[in-house]
């Protein structure tokens, strides 16, 4: 995420159901892939892999409940991260994949309505520190959880491994 | 306060907790497998030099032992050289070990009490031995490796109480099954799950083992079993240190209760069809479906009862001709005692191929991997789309005693008729 901003702006790319596991967002099969960038050339390799192709920096990803649950694999947050996923946006999220996403930097957003809220191609703008969530393009507001203080300090710093870094400084 | 409230109370040095909360407490144990690596990579991006006390982390290698590939050598090889320079002495290396969540308590690094995190989802398996143990992300095992802390949303707490007991060819796997229909994939998102009851208290620990197991299949993220003398007894032998005890308050407070009594509820297997595992339904109810490979092993059902019962069914039989029993012990300790016992034997003679002790096909990696259009029947604890190979396969998951009698059946089948005398007589 850009220098700690709360608010961001973007297209949603893809429109997802709910329980999409951690094997459909990264297949076990590249488990041994552990430089992080390299990821994304496996997001949603199995299932859905036209969407890696389609996304632009920046994009949003909408889900129905559950998203990211299943196994602990970090690669799944990542893949998205790193095949330029500006946020995902889901009705709930599996609780590793939720804690790994904000880990990695990676804007992850809890709102139930969004799925029904949302089509492919619609801009929205999100404020991550209140919970709101505009869709521009239908015009409306969607109703989104405010995050926790720790999560938005971490995804302000960019991730675990910068805040950590800045505190050894500090 | 509930089990889970007064682990974190504990380790976060308070008095009290309530849920929601959000506390920083300390880690008593930490536990990678090949991830470790990933872990390793954060831990020096970090900029860290030394981990906090390498005496309270564990490494086991499960996931793809021994080396499958190249690339896993040199992840192997890279945890190795990590491990001796950090002074960690707790690592199990192929060949030493076996499936990490088996590895730990069996080698007495879990007791009641304990904070336990670890780099794999089914970390919460320790909640059998009445330790907090939850799941997290390699980055975030980094930061624990450089503070020895990690912060926690306390949990609100289900309690699931079982009543009556369970019935011939039921086991734990059918009344955990049984449990996530009933509550779906996210029944018990971010919750601590207590199970307890007449019907658990009279499960070995073992079978405690496949509900805690499985609880993370309904979203928990930890789940305890009671501690109890059967679990203390477990645990004497494994470790030189005192053994603590705990139990919620009389007074703890759940944010749901649920009942089951499992005579009558759950009175036959169960199996968790594709391609979710609260896609359960009741053996009987399922037509024919053929079985092209039959897995029994990993983490939720790897033990030494699960071997036994495998031998017991296919004792005398002999592997259907178009399918495949593959066996994998979930440690090195269980494939001696079921080489001893002649468990494998029995299994090896009705044409089944023992896997070495670790993850094997479960995640899809290696040793068993299902081609399109093939239908395995598998004792694991996942059945989403690909997870143990082609996206075109088809995963069932039941009970170990129901994946041997499909083996021999080479169609899903209840053990009932594959064996016709009472099971406990058998002798293999
Ligand atoms: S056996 Fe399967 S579920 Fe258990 S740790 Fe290994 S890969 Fe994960």
């Amino acid at each position: 995420m850009p220098d700690g901003n709360l608010k961001l702006r973007g297209v949603v790319r893809a429109v997802l159901g709910d329980h999409v596991d951690t094997d459909i967002i990264y297949p076990g099969r590249y488990l041994n892939i552990t430089d992080r960038e390299k990821t994304a050339e496996h997001l949603f390799a199995l299932s859905y892999p036209e969407i890696r192709g389609s996304l632009a920096a920046g994009d949003f990803v909408v889900a129905g409940k559950n998203f990211g649950c299943g196994s602990s694999r970090e690669q799944a947050a990542a893949a998205l991260k790193f095949a330029g996923v500006g946020a995902v946006i889901a009705g709930s999220f599996g609780r590793i994949f939720f804690r790994n996403a904000i880990n990695l930097g990676l804007p992850v957003v809890i709102a139930p309505e969004a799925r029904a809220g949302c089509a492919v191609g619609d801009q929205l703008e999100i404020d991550l520190g209140a919970g709101e969530i505009r869709n521009l393009t239908g015009n409306r507001s969607i109703l989104a959880a405010a995050l926790d203080r720790k999560c938005v300090e971490l995804l302000a710093a960019g991730g675990l491994i910068p805040y950590l870094k800045a505190k050894r400084v500090a | 306060m509930t089990i889970a409230e007064k682990i974190l109370a504990r380790a976060a040095g308070l008095h009290q907790v309530v849920p929601d909360q959000v506390v920083t407490a300390r880690v008593d144990l930490a536990m990678s497998h090949e991830n470790a690596d990933l872990v390793r990579k954060s831990f020096l991006e970090i900029g860290a030099l030394r981990v906090w006390d390498p005496t309270r982390i564990v490494i086991i290698f499960d996931h793809r032992i021994p080396a499958e590939s190249e690339r896993t050598a040199a992840t192997h090889k890279a945890i190795r050289e990590f491990v001796a320079a950090q002074g960690i002495s707790n690592f199990y290396d192929v060949g030493r070990g076996g499936i990490c969540h088996q590895v730990l308590p069996e080698n007495g690094h879990v007791r009641p009490g304990m904070l336990v995190v670890g780099t794999d989802s089914h970390t919460i398996t320790h909640g059998a031995f009445g330790s907090f143990a939850t799941g997290i992300g390699a980055t975030e095992m980094a930061g624990v490796w450089c503070e020895g802390a990690l912060w926690f949303k306390v949990p609100h707490s289900f309690r699931i109480d079982v009543q009556g007991q369970l019935e011939q060819w039921v086991s734990a796997k059918d009344l955990i099954l049984y449990i996530i229909g009933k509550l779906g994939a996210d029944g018990a998102d971010y919750r601590a799950v207590e199970f307890d009851g007449p019907a658990i208290r009279r499960l070995s620990v073992a079978s405690r083992m496949v509900l805690t197991n499985l609880a993370m299949e309904m979203g928990a993220k930890v789940a305890f079993t009671p501690v109890d003398e059967e679990l203390l007894e477990y645990l004497r032998p494994l470790t030189p240190q005192k053994i603590g005890s705990i139990a919620p308050d009389r007074d703890a407070h759940y944010e749901r209760i649920i009942t089951i009594d499992a005579s009558r509820e759950v009175s036959e297997p169960q199996v968790a069809c594709p391609h979710a595992v609260d896609n359960v339904r009741p053996l009987s109810e399922l037509g024919e479906v053929a079985i092209d490979q039959a897995v029994l092993g990993s983490c939720t059902n790897g033990r030494l009862e699960d071997l036994e019962v495998a031998a017991r069914v296919v004792a005398g039989n002999t592997i259907c001709e178009r399918t495949r029993l593959v066996v994998i012990p979930a440690s090195q300790q269980i494939y001696r005692e079921a080489l001893h016992l002649g468990y494998l034997e029995t299994l090896v003679a009705a044409g089944a191929i023992i896997n070495p002790p670790g993850c094997g096909p479960c995640v899809g990696v290696h040793q068993g991997i299902l081609a399109a259009g093939e239908t395995c029947v598998s004792s694991t604890n996942r059945n989403f789309v690909g997870r143990m190979g082609s996206k075109d396969s088809q995963v069932y998951l039941a009970s170990p005693a129901v994946v041997a009698a499909s083996a021999v059946a080479g169609r899903l089948a209840h053990p009932a008729s594959i064996v016709q005398e009472d099971p406990c007589l058998m002798e293999i």
